[in-house]
């Protein structure tokens, strides 16, 4: 069934047990992303330390797909150069935008292959991509400082 | 239960015989963002672009004769429904356009000194040409609270409404709680201050009878689309004196008395206010529609919901950790129930349901200042219409549970 390929056991885990969830007050950029169709929001911590994610924090509301997908994100993300990071930005977005064609790169991706399903599911891409904006943003906004 | 025979309904409508997700049958709960469309609304469309496709009121070939009378008696068709007179009726292309045009128009009719009343419950359609009017002229924009309960606070109305304000815009059925709100003291403290009062009727033209005379308001707007009309086409209704003073909101062809090419003067309304080659098969469309819901009788549809509305909310509040956003009972209320499902998302919930071919709608209903005030960021609405019956409620019922389930799984 299309709903359990959407709905792994991975996504909801981490939905229960959001990672690196609550502000730090110590960070570089700060940003804060909203999804105007549906009015999930989040806010994103990033600190940098030599060229890499030395420390992702955030806080938000939405659907299980937005909240599992920051969740993974910055478990991914953190302690990777930005360089390395991008890589994987660029392989999830891949991912999302492949309309279930895809089924990405373990090694790359970890636990966001659990979210391949979401790219059957045009409308749920947004919540998947959310967190990973808000990071994209950060890290940018980090680096240029 | 109901008057209405609700198996024959369903077959003038083609898309029930489709199935969703696998072969479920549809269950359709979000008629409040659209209707289906019956075969009749359909066959207009086709039939007008088939056989009497032509720009209506240009052209003096038979074609454009057809035209032009398929489309004035669509309007006449529109005035009857609302009991309006004829040249009252505007054709715009959506309820968001009649809004516009109307705060567009009041631009140099409104100062710095000035207020505009709105509610906290309103579409972002009904709030956000409000904002801009109030902006662009200085003018202060200001509004009814909700109460917990999802009504109007009308406590404080000769405070909201002042001798200083200009229009009162408000919604008369909530998209997001479906609250009925009490017209006639809005009205009587707008009229005794001078104000206008523009109605936002997307939620009630389609479903119970209106009578703008008795309503007493001066402007209403519905969209052609929630009344199983077709998208493209909406009405803007105002009182002829009213629509004669406002200066026209979009500039073009048909919509003059006489041009030079410095200056033009403008045809009486409605013509002002309908620029460019309207939307001509959709304007027909939606007077089979509307001769389709009378034929069917708006009294009758307004029961139906009520009454299906009350099945849906006595079953809703059996369901443990399910809490409904907006009025518990059935007074001043029609058919649109919003709620929260313990600590399920809506979009997860509305994803299960959709698994299950029940189609509803989940975010902040385009009402984000309400969903807000009441603090919940997102919620699942079920919207019902007269192809409703119990057994679409009994399948959202079976859903919720279902989901509860699904994801207490891990």
């Amino acid at each position: 069934m299309e709903l359990d390929a959407l709905y792994q056991e991975v996504i909801l885990d981490h939905y229960k047990h959001p990672q690196h969830k609550g502000l730090l007050s110590t960070y570089d950029a700060q940003v804060h992303h909203v999804n105007p169709s549906c009015g999930d929001e989040i806010t994103l911590n990033l600190a940098l330390e030599n060229n890499s994610i030395s420390s992702i924090s955030w806080d938000g509301v939405g659907c299980s797909i937005s909240q599992a997908s920051v969740s993974i994100m910055s478990d991914l993300v953190i302690g990777k150069s930005v360089d390395e990071a991008r890589v994987v930005l660029d392989n999830f977005v891949e991912l999302m935008q492949s309309k279930g064609i895809k089924t990405g790169d373990p090694a790359i991706l970890e636990d966001a292959v659990s979210l391949a399903g979401v790219s059957k599911f045009p409308a749920r891409i947004k919540c998947a991509l959310l967190g990973w904006m808000a990071y994209k943003d950060a890290v940018l906004s980090a680096s240029t400082k | 239960m109901s008057e209405l025979d609700i198996t024959t309904i369903r077959k003038d409508f083609p898309i029930f015989t489709r199935t969703i997700r696998d072969g479920k049958k549809l269950v359709y709960l979000d008629s409040g963002a659209t209707s289906q469309k019956p075969q009749v609304v359909i066959d207009a469309e086709v039939n007008f672009y088939s056989n009497n496709n032509a720009a209506a009121h240009r052209g003096a070939h038979q074609l454009a004769e057809e035209a032009t009378e398929a489309m004035e008696s669509a309007r006449q068709i529109v005035a009857d429904f609302l009991a309006a007179d004829l040249d009252e009726i505007v054709f715009t292309k959506s309820a968001t356009e009649s809004l516009n045009l109307l705060a567009y128009s009041y631009t140099s009719l409104i100062t710095k000194d000035d207020s505009i009343v709105v509610t906290e419950m309103e579409h972002h359609a009904n709030l956000i040409p409000w904002q801009q009017l109030a902006e662009r002229t200085g003018a202060t924009l200001k509004w009814f609270e909700v109460d917990s309960e999802g009504r109007l606070d009308l406590s404080s109305i000769d405070q909201v409404i002042t001798e200083d304000t200009k229009i009162v815009a408000l919604t008369h059925q909530s998209n997001v709680l479906g609250t009925i709100n009490p017209l006639e003291a809005i009205v009587a403290r707008a009229h005794e201050v001078g104000a206008v009062v523009v109605l936002d009727a997307c939620q009630s033209v389609p479903h119970m009878p209106i009578n703008v005379k008795e309503l007493d308001v001066d402007f209403l707007t519905f969209s052609g689309h929630k009344a199983v009309g077709p998208t493209g086409v909406g009405v803007l209704w105002g009182r002829s004196e009213l629509l004669e003073m406002l200066p026209p909101f979009l500039f073009g062809g048909s919509m003059i008395e006489t041009v030079t090419m410095t200056s033009a003067t403008w045809a009486p309304a409605p013509r002002k206010f309908e620029a460019g080659v309207p939307n001509m098969a959709q304007i027909v469309g939606l007077g089979a529609a509307l001769n389709y819901l009378s034929k069917i009788g708006m009294e009758k549809i307004f029961h139906h919901e009520v009454e299906l509305g009350a099945y849906l909310i006595k079953r809703l509040s059996t369901i443990e950790g399910l809490r409904i956003i907006g009025p518990q009972h059935m007074q001043a209320r029609g058919g649109t129930v919003s709620f929260t499902f313990g600590d399920i998302h809506p979009h997860d919930l509305g994803q299960y349901l959709d698994a299950q071919g029940i189609a509803v709608r989940t975010g902040h209903h385009c009402a984000w200042p309400l969903t807000r005030k009441l603090g919940v960021p997102a919620t699942t609405r079920a919207s019902l219409y007269f192809y409703n019956d119990e057994s679409d409620v009994d399948a959202l019922i079976d859903g919720i549970i279902g989901a509860k389930k699904y994801f207490g799984r891990s």
